[in-house]
C-alpha cells in the first residue's frame, strides 16, 4: 500500500497533538504552519535569544505549554514540517502553499485543519486609530517581543482574555488605565454552574480579577461603547464608555486592546467547501463537524479553536481526536476506546465554553447599534452608514450582497474582523435575525500573497 | 387550483446587465415589463466580470453597438441616479515584442475602427514609455482609446434594475422559470414556486443558462459555461488611469488590469476554468491564479511587489464562435434573445438593453445585429 499523506495545518496545541497521534498510528504527517516556530498563538515560543522562563511566559498554563513544546520537539524526526508556510487555497484534493514567495500544491489523503482563532471585535468610533489593537495582538506583542502596545493601555471587550491580558500587562509593568467589560456581572453568576466544569480556570479568573482590583486598576462591567478619542497624527488619546448608570467615563490612554472573546478561523474549511451551520448561542456560522471533527467535505477534519472556540486545553483533545478519526477512516488504526475517552473530555470543555458564552456574551446589540459615522470595515474604510445604505437604499438582502454594494469585508482581512459585526448591522437594518443575514463567503487567498509569487518546480 | 398570472407587455428571463438595462429602456418607451431572475439581479457574470468598458478588440461590425453603449456609460450616473463607478481613464491594448505582426494588425484595426467612429492612438517607442512608464520591456506597441475605461460590475446591473423599478418595471428575484411556452398570442412562464407570468413578448437574457430556454422554443443554442480568473490587490495610491490589456492570439497571454479609484488593482484573464451553472458555482483554480500573476508580471513588472487579497469567478456562457445571440427568434414571433456574450458583454450591456428595447418597441433598429442571429445554430 502506498504511503498515505496526512497533512496537519497549524502547529498549535491541536496541530501538535494531531501530529503526535498520527505518528503513533504509523503515519509520517506533513505539518504546515504559518508560524516561525510551533506553539500556535497561545503557546507561542519566544524568539531566539529571549530568556524568559515558562512561568513568566505562560503563567498558570506553563506546564501545558512546556508539554506541548516538548511533544513537538520529540516528534520532529518523525514528521515533515514546513514552518512559515501559508496555506492560501485548497482545490481538488490538494492544499496550495506559499513560502518565501514560492507556491506549490501538496495533495493529501486526509487533511486536519487546526487553524486557530482570532479576536471577535465590535466596531467602536475611533477604533481605526493608531494604537488600537486586538487583545490577542496585545498579548502577542508582550509574549513574543516583550513589548507593550502603549505606555498607558485601556482594555475593552469581554471574556477571560480581557482580564488575562490586562493582568499580564499590569504584571509586566505597563500602566493599565482601565478594564472595561461590556458584560454585566450577573451573567457570570448565572453561568457559574457551567463554568464549574473547569474549577481551576474559574479560580484563576477570580484571582486575576482580584489582583487587578488590588493594584487599583479600575474595572467596570456592563459598560456600553462610546468612543476612542485621538487624532490622525498621534493616534489614541483616550477612551470613553457609558457605565451602567449611563454616566460617560473617560480614561486617558495611548493604546487600547480590545476583543470580545474569539472567533474560529474558518477560511480553509470554507474553501474546502465544508458545510456551515448557524450556532445560535454565539450568533455565528461554524463549520459542521461530528463529535470526532469530521466535516461534510470528504477527508477533511477540523480541530481546536478553528472548529469551535473550546480553548487551548480542549484543542489538545480535539487535535488527537481528529487524528484518530482520520486514521480510522483510512483504515490505518482504530482506537475506539481512546476516542470515547476524548469525546467525554470534549463534552466537559464544551460545557465550560457554553458557560463562558453565557457569562461573557457577544454584545450583538452594541454591534447592531453602532453609530453611523463609525468605520465598520477598517480594511476598506466602510462606515456603518454606507453599510446601512446598501440595505436601505440599494436593497441588499444579506451580507454578501451588502458586501458587493458597500465593500464591507472586501479588504485584505476579507471580513474576518468585521464580518460578525457587519452581519448584526445588516440584520438590524433588515429587521431580521442575524442567521438570515448569512455569512460572508470566503475567497482565496486565505491571507494576502504577492503578485511576485512563483510556482515552485516540484 | 390556478394562480392568477402576472401580465405585462414584455417578460424578461434573466436579470443580468442585458435584462436589467432592457427593462429600464423598455419602461422609458412606455411598455410594461416584468423581469424574472433566479437569484439576485446582476449576481452572475454581470456582477463578477472584470469591469472593462472597452470598445477596441471587438469585431468591427460590433462597434456601432459598442458606441451606443459607450454613450450610455458616460451618462450612466445621471441616467440611473446611482454611482456605477464609471471611470473614463482610457483603454490601452498592447502587444509584445515576440509578436511584431500584431503591430500591423493594430494599425489595420485602427483604420477600420476610425470609420466606425472609434479613435485609436497608436503608440510605440519612447512615446509609449513616457506616457505609460509601468509597461514592461516586453511590450512593443499599444493602441489607446481615450473615451473608454472601466466601471464597477457589482453595482451596474443592480443600478439598472433599481432605476427600471422606479420607472414601474416589476423586478422579481429569487424566482426560477422552469417552463415557458407560447399559448395563443401570449407567452406563459411557469416558475418553480408555481407563479405564472404572461406576456405577448418574451426576452431571454439568461446568460449561461439561456441555451435550454431557447431550446424550449425549438432553437437550442449550445453554450459552454466557463469561469474567468479574477483577482484584486490591496489598495495602493491611485496612479494608473487606463484599463490595460494584451492583444495576442494565445489565451494564456491575455491578461488585463485596471486600478479603481479606491486604489485596488483588478487583474483578469489568462485562463478560464469550467463552471457549473446547474449548481450556480464557479471556482478559481489556484494554478490559474499563478499563471495569471506570471503574465501580469510580464505586462507590468512594477506590480510585482503588491499583494493580492482576493480572487473570484463567475459563470459565463460561451458560444462556439464567441459571438452573442441577439435579436428576434428565427421561428417564434414575439420571442427575442440577448445572451451568449462569451465573456465580452459588460461594456455592450447597456447598448444591448437599449437596442433590444428599440427593436421590441419599434420592430427595427439601425444597429447591425444580423451576425448575431440565432438562425446560425440551426442545422
Amino acid at each position: 500500500m502506498a504511503e498515505r499523506r496526512i497533512i496537519v495545518i497549524g502547529a498549535g496545541p491541536a496541530g501538535v497533538r494531531a501530529a503526535e497521534a498520527l505518528v503513533a498510528g504509523g503515519v509520517r504527517p506533513l505539518v504546515i504552519d504559518e508560524g516561525r516556530r510551533d506553539g500556535g498563538q497561545i503557546y507561542r515560543r519566544q524568539p531566539d535569544g529571549f530568556k524568559r522562563d515558562y512561568a513568566t511566559l505562560y503563567g498558570t498554563e506553563a506546564a501545558r505549554a512546556e508539554a506541548v513544546h516538548q511533544a513537538f520537539d520529540r516528534l520532529r524526526p518523525a514528521i515533515d514540517y514546513e514552518p512559515e508556510t501559508l496555506v492560501w487555497n485548497i482545490s481538488e484534493g490538494a492544499v496550495w502553499t506559499t513560502s518565501a514567495g514560492e507556491a506549490r500544491a501538496v495533495p493529501y489523503d486526509a487533511l486536519i485543519v487546526c487553524s486557530g482563532a482570532t479576536d471577535r471585535l465590535v466596531p467602536i468610533k475611533g477604533w481605526n486609530r493608531a494604537g488600537c489593537y486586538s487583545l490577542g495582538g496585545a498579548q502577542i506583542a508582550l509574549k513574543a517581543q516583550a513589548c507593550a502596545i502603549g505606555h498607558r493601555v485601556a482594555f475593552l471587550g469581554t471574556g477571560p482574555l480581557l482580564y488575562l491580558v490586562a493582568h499580564q500587562y499590569a504584571k509586566a509593568g505597563a500602566d493599565v488605565a482601565a478594564v472595561l467589560d461590556t458584560s454585566p456581572l450577573r451573567g457570570r453568576m448565572a453561568a457559574a454552574a457551567k463554568l464549574a466544569a473547569q474549577p481551576d480556570l474559574l479560580w484563576t479568573g477570580a484571582k486575576l480579577t482580584f489582583d487587578l482590583w488590588r493594584r487599583g486598576i479600575p474595572v467596570r462591567t456592563g459598560v456600553t461603547l462610546t468612543e476612542i478619542h485621538g487624532d490622525d497624527d498621534d493616534g489614541v488619546s483616550g477612551i470613553s464608555v457609558a457605565t451602567r448608570g449611563g454616566t460617560i467615563r473617560r480614561f486617558d490612554c495611548d493604546a487600547v486592546g480590545m476583543g470580545w472573546h474569539l472567533r474560529p478561523e474558518t477560511q480553509i474549511a470554507d474553501l474546502a467547501r465544508c458545510r456551515f451551520a448557524f450556532d445560535a448561542p454565539t450568533r455565528q456560522w461554524l463549520p459542521e463537524t461530528d463529535a470526532d471533527g469530521r466535516t461534510s467535505a470528504e477527508r477533511i477534519y477540523l480541530a481546536g479553536d478553528g472548529a469551535r472556540i473550546l480553548g487551548a486545553r480542549c484543542a489538545e483533545v480535539t487535535g488527537e481526536l481528529a487524528a484518530l478519526a482520520a486514521l480510522a477512516d483510512l483504515g490505518l488504526a482504530d482506537k475506539a476506546d481512546r476516542r470515547r475517552e476524548l469525546t467525554a473530555q470534549k463534552s466537559r470543555y464544551r460545557r465550560f465554553a457554553d458557560g463562558l458564552a453565557q457569562a461573557f456574551p457577544w454584545p450583538h446589540d452594541l454591534a447592531a447599534r453602532v453609530a453611523d459615522e463609525t468605520i465598520v470595515c477598517r480594511c476598506e474604510s466602510v462606515t456603518a452608514a454606507t453599510l446601512r445604505a446598501s440595505i436601505v437604499d440599494s436593497g441588499a438582502t444579506e451580507t454578501n450582497r451588502a458586501k458587493a454594494f458597500s465593500r464591507v469585508g472586501m479588504g485584505r482581512c476579507q471580513g474576518r474582523y468585521c464580518g460578525n459585526a457587519a452581519a448584526e448591522i445588516v440584520a438590524a437594518a433588515r429587521g431580521e435575525t442575524v442567521e438570515a443575514a448569512g455569512r460572508l463567503r470566503g475567497q482565496a487567498p486565505v491571507k494576502p500573497i504577492g503578485i511576485s509569487t512563483a510556482r515552485r518546480n516540484s | 387550483m390556478s394562480v392568477a398570472p402576472i401580465r405585462s407587455d414584455v417578460a424578461i428571463i434573466g436579470g443580468g446587465i442585458m435584462g436589467c438595462s432592457a427593462a429600464f429602456f423598455l419602461r422609458q418607451r412606455g411598455l410594461s415589463v416584468t423581469l424574472i431572475e433566479t437569484d439576485k439581479v446582476g449576481r452572475q457574470a454581470s456582477g463578477t466580470n472584470f469591469g472593462n468598458v472597452r470598445r477596441q478588440g471587438r469585431p468591427i461590425f460590433q462597434l456601432p453597438l459598442a458606441n451606443r453603449a459607450s454613450r450610455i456609460w458616460r451618462s450612466a450616473n445621471e441616467l440611473l441616479g446611482a454611482d456605477v463607478e464609471y471611470l473614463q481613464g482610457g483603454h490601452m491594448r498592447v502587444c509584445f515584442r515576440d509578436r511584431p505582426e500584431n503591430v500591423g494588425a493594430m494599425e489595420d484595426y485602427a483604420a477600420k475602427a476610425r470609420e466606425e467612429g472609434l479613435d485609436l492612438e497608436l503608440l510605440s517607442g519612447n512615446v509609449l514609455r513616457d506616457r505609460f512608464p509601468w509597461l514592461g520591456p516586453d511590450v512593443l506597441a499599444g493602441s489607446y482609446s481615450a473615451l473608454d475605461g472601466h466601471a464597477n460590475p457589482r453595482l451596474a446591473a443592480p443600478a439598472f434594475a433599481r432605476a427600471a423599478a422606479r420607472l414601474g418595471a416589476r423586478i422579481v428575484e429569487d424566482t426560477k422559470i422552469s417552463a415557458a411556452s407560447k399559448q395563443g398570442e401570449d407567452f406563459e412562464l411557469v416558475a418553480e414556486d408555481g407563479s405564472l407570468f404572461r406576456a405577448p413578448i418574451l426576452l431571454v437574457t439568461a446568460g449561461a443558462w439561456a441555451g435550454p430556454i431557447a431550446g424550449w422554443f425549438g432553437e437550442p443554442v449550445p453554450l459552454t459555461p466557463r469561469a474567468p480568473t479574477m483577482t484584486v490587490t490591496e489598495p495602493v495610491p491611485y496612479a494608473i488611469a487606463p484599463s490595460v490589456g494584451v492583444m495576442t492570439p494565445d489565451e494564456i497571454e491575455t491578461v488585463y488590469f485596471r486600478q479603481v479609484a479606491r486604489g485596488n488593482i483588478v487583474l483578469g484573464g489568462s485562463t478560464r476554468a469550467p463552471s457549473y451553472p446547474d449548481e450556480y458555482r464557479a471556482y478559481v483554480m489556484p494554478q490559474n491564479t499563478l499563471t495569471q500573476l506570471e503574465h501580469i508580471r510580464r505586462l507590468a513588472p512594477g506590480l510585482a511587489p503588491l499583494q493580492i487579497i482576493r480572487v473570484w469567478s463567475g459563470i459565463e456562457g460561451y458560444t462556439d464562435d464567441s459571438l452573442p445571440v441577439m435579436g428576434p427568434s428565427a421561428s417564434v414571433p414575439g420571442l427575442f434573445h440577448a445572451f451568449g456574450f462569451s465573456g465580452a458583454g459588460f461594456q455592450v450591456g447597456p447598448g444591448v438593453g437599449e437596442t433590444m428595447a428599440e427593436l421590441i418597441a419599434t420592430g427595427a433598429t439601425d444597429i447591425p445585429i444580423a451576425p448575431y442571429s440565432i438562425a446560425r445554430f440551426a442545422e
